[in-house]
């Protein structure tokens, strides 16, 4: 058998024993219990029957998560451009940021629906927050992480200090940008869930997956919670291709993390 | 033209980093247009520090240093440095490279071009405008960063090491081409190297440099005519320099 044929079969294989094992699991418990494991069968069924309140949830947690982390892409990026300005700079803030990060979002979710109020922008706001560490940290280390014969370049031709922001620290950092960018991206369609799970559904538009997920486990309906879950994940993958993409797009051509083309 | 004011003047010239110790101890050089000069010595000597010096890139600690262009010297003459890197922005193409001088001097798109073609068509790497630096040999990233340099028409070409970590052969048929790009433009310059073949080969003047602290040590003239080609390296003339320079350069090294 050749080998390529192995690399695309051999996942399957794994997946279908997977599901086999699935099923065997489901079987295994005792009949009155099997709705704590749904088979995929039911979920699928699940899905279908909860389609139009699923995939409209799934509508407004995606654009919490979108308008979440954009925002935290453009606030870290700008902070991350201040930070970059001096040591002096960094180590006045980088205490003050690494507590911000340790503080755990959820227990300002409820006090964070008394100040902004409840639904999409609590979403948004979570969702900034959890994203905004990665991004800030990769950022800053990028832009400070120039090569220094190309800075003596720049500053042999006398290139003002915005040329230099832009035709060489920007473009040099936007390999950690997008190493963050990547880390953020994971998190965002978490973030926005766990937002909506807290402080989500502000009543008119029915709510996020986060709060379908309540609504779904405090009625016992297993099969729709699973749909949920497998319907967040697929927004992560959204999220993430979009985020692969972006990157390749930008550093394909001279990036050494993409291979060379020897075709 | 010997009345004519040095284009670089170095007098009494010292250099420290901050509180460090003294890496240039009175230095005291002069360089008239159209020298080539070669600067050799010991690791850490100074050389590189002397060639930021001239650069701009670090202020001199005590003594003077200027720099005169033709006539008066009020306006400071252009300045191109070649690293010992070949210092290529990665994400930029060849072409965009080459230009990257020009764009932060704010020529014109059509100059850019111009200077552009030109430039690469000197260095044989037109047929590469669109690679991208990764795509590049050693040898061929270094002629892409020289005409990148030699963009802005400079009066003074700074060059650090430029061939250090090519192979022999390579390096052999850069420096051919260096002296035939002189031909071309005349530029005044000053190259460090590790190689006195390198150094014989190239200048008018070799300046043999002694470290701790750096200190201009001995100063050979090369009487060998331009232009130089590869027949150049089997004349009697350049054997003994070459002989004579490693002699001085063995003392000065064995003394530190
Ligand atoms: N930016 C700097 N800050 C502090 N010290 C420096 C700096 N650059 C160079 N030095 C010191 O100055 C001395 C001379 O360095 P320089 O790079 O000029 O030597 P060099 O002759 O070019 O050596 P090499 O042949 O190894 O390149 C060294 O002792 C080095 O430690
Ligand atoms: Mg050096």
């Amino acid at each position: 058998m050749s080998r390529r044929l192995l690399k695309f079969l051999l996942p399957v294989v794994v997946g279908v024993l997977a599901l086999l094992l699935w099923y065997y699991l489901h079987f295994a418990i005792v009949a009155d219990n099997r709705f704590l494991l749904p088979r995929p069968d039911e979920i699928l069924a699940a899905f279908t029957e909860h389609r139009t309140e699923l995939l409209q949830a799934a509508a407004n947690t995606a654009k919490g998560a979108l308008w979440g982390f954009g925002l935290a892409v453009a606030v870290s990026f700008a902070l991350a451009l201040g930070l970059s300005l001096s040591p002096l700079v960094r180590v006045s803030f980088y205490p003050y940021l690494m507590i911000l990060q340790m503080t755990p979002v959820i227990v300002f979710a409820p006090i964070l629906v008394l100040w902004v109020g409840a639904g999409l922008k609590s979403v948004v706001v979570i969702t900034f927050l959890i994203c905004f560490f990665p991004l800030v940290v990769n950022t800053t280390q990028g832009l400070i992480s120039t090569d220094r014969t190309l800075l003596e370049l720049f500053r042999l031709y006398r290139a003002s200090r915005w040329r230099e922001l832009r035709l060489l620290r920007v473009p040099s950092a936007l390999p950690y940008f997008f190493a963050g960018l990547r880390i953020a991206a994971t998190l965002a369609p978490i973030g926005a869930l766990v937002g909506d799970y807290t402080a989500g559904n502000s009543g008119n538009d029915g709510g996020g997956l986060g709060f379908l997920t309540l609504i779904y486990s405090s009625q016992a309906k297993y099969s729709a919670l699973f749909a949920t879950a497998a319907i967040t994940c697929a927004l992560g993958f959204i999220f993430v291709a979009g985020v692969v993409s972006l990157s390749w797009l930008a550093l394909h051509r001279w990036h050494d993390s993409y291979e060379r083309s020897d075709l | 033209m010997p009345d004519s004011p040095p284009l670089v003047e170095f007098k009494d010239v010292t250099k420290r980093y901050g509180p460090g110790p003294l890496v240039l101890d009175r230095i005291s050089l002069e360089a008239r247009t159209g020298d080539f000069i070669s600067l050799i010595g010991p690791s850490g000597c100074g050389k590189s520090t002397l060639l930021r010096l001239i650069a701009g890139l670090s202020p001199v600690t005590s003594g003077s240093l200027r720099l005169g262009g033709p006539g008066s010297g009020a306006v400071a003459p252009e300045l191109g440095f070649v690293f010992q890197e070949p210092a290529l922005l990665p994400w930029l193409t060849v072409a965009k490279n080459v230009e990257l001088a020009q764009r932060l001097a704010g020529r014109t798109a059509a100059q850019r071009t111009a200077a552009r073609e030109q430039a690469l068509a000197r260095v044989g790497m037109s047929e590469h405008a669109s690679y991208y630096p990764r795509q590049l040999s050693g040898g061929q990233k270094m002629r892409v960063s020289i005409a990148r340099a030699l963009t802005l028409s400079p009066e003074i070409l700074l060059l650090d090491e430029p061939f250090g970590a090519l192979d022999e052969m390579t390096r052999g048929r850069l420096n051919e081409e260096l002296l035939a790009l002189r031909g071309q433009q005349a530029w005044t310059a000053f190259f460090v190297t590790h190689s006195v073949a390198e150094a014989v080969f190239l200048s008018n003047r070799i300046v043999i440099m002694s470290a701790h602290p750096g200190r201009l040590h001995t100063e050979v003239p090369v009487d060998l005519p331009y232009p130089r080609t590869a027949e150049t390296r089997l004349t009697p003339v350049y054997y003994e320099l070459v002989a004579t320079v490693s002699r001085l350069l063995r003392s000065v090294e064995r003394a530190a």
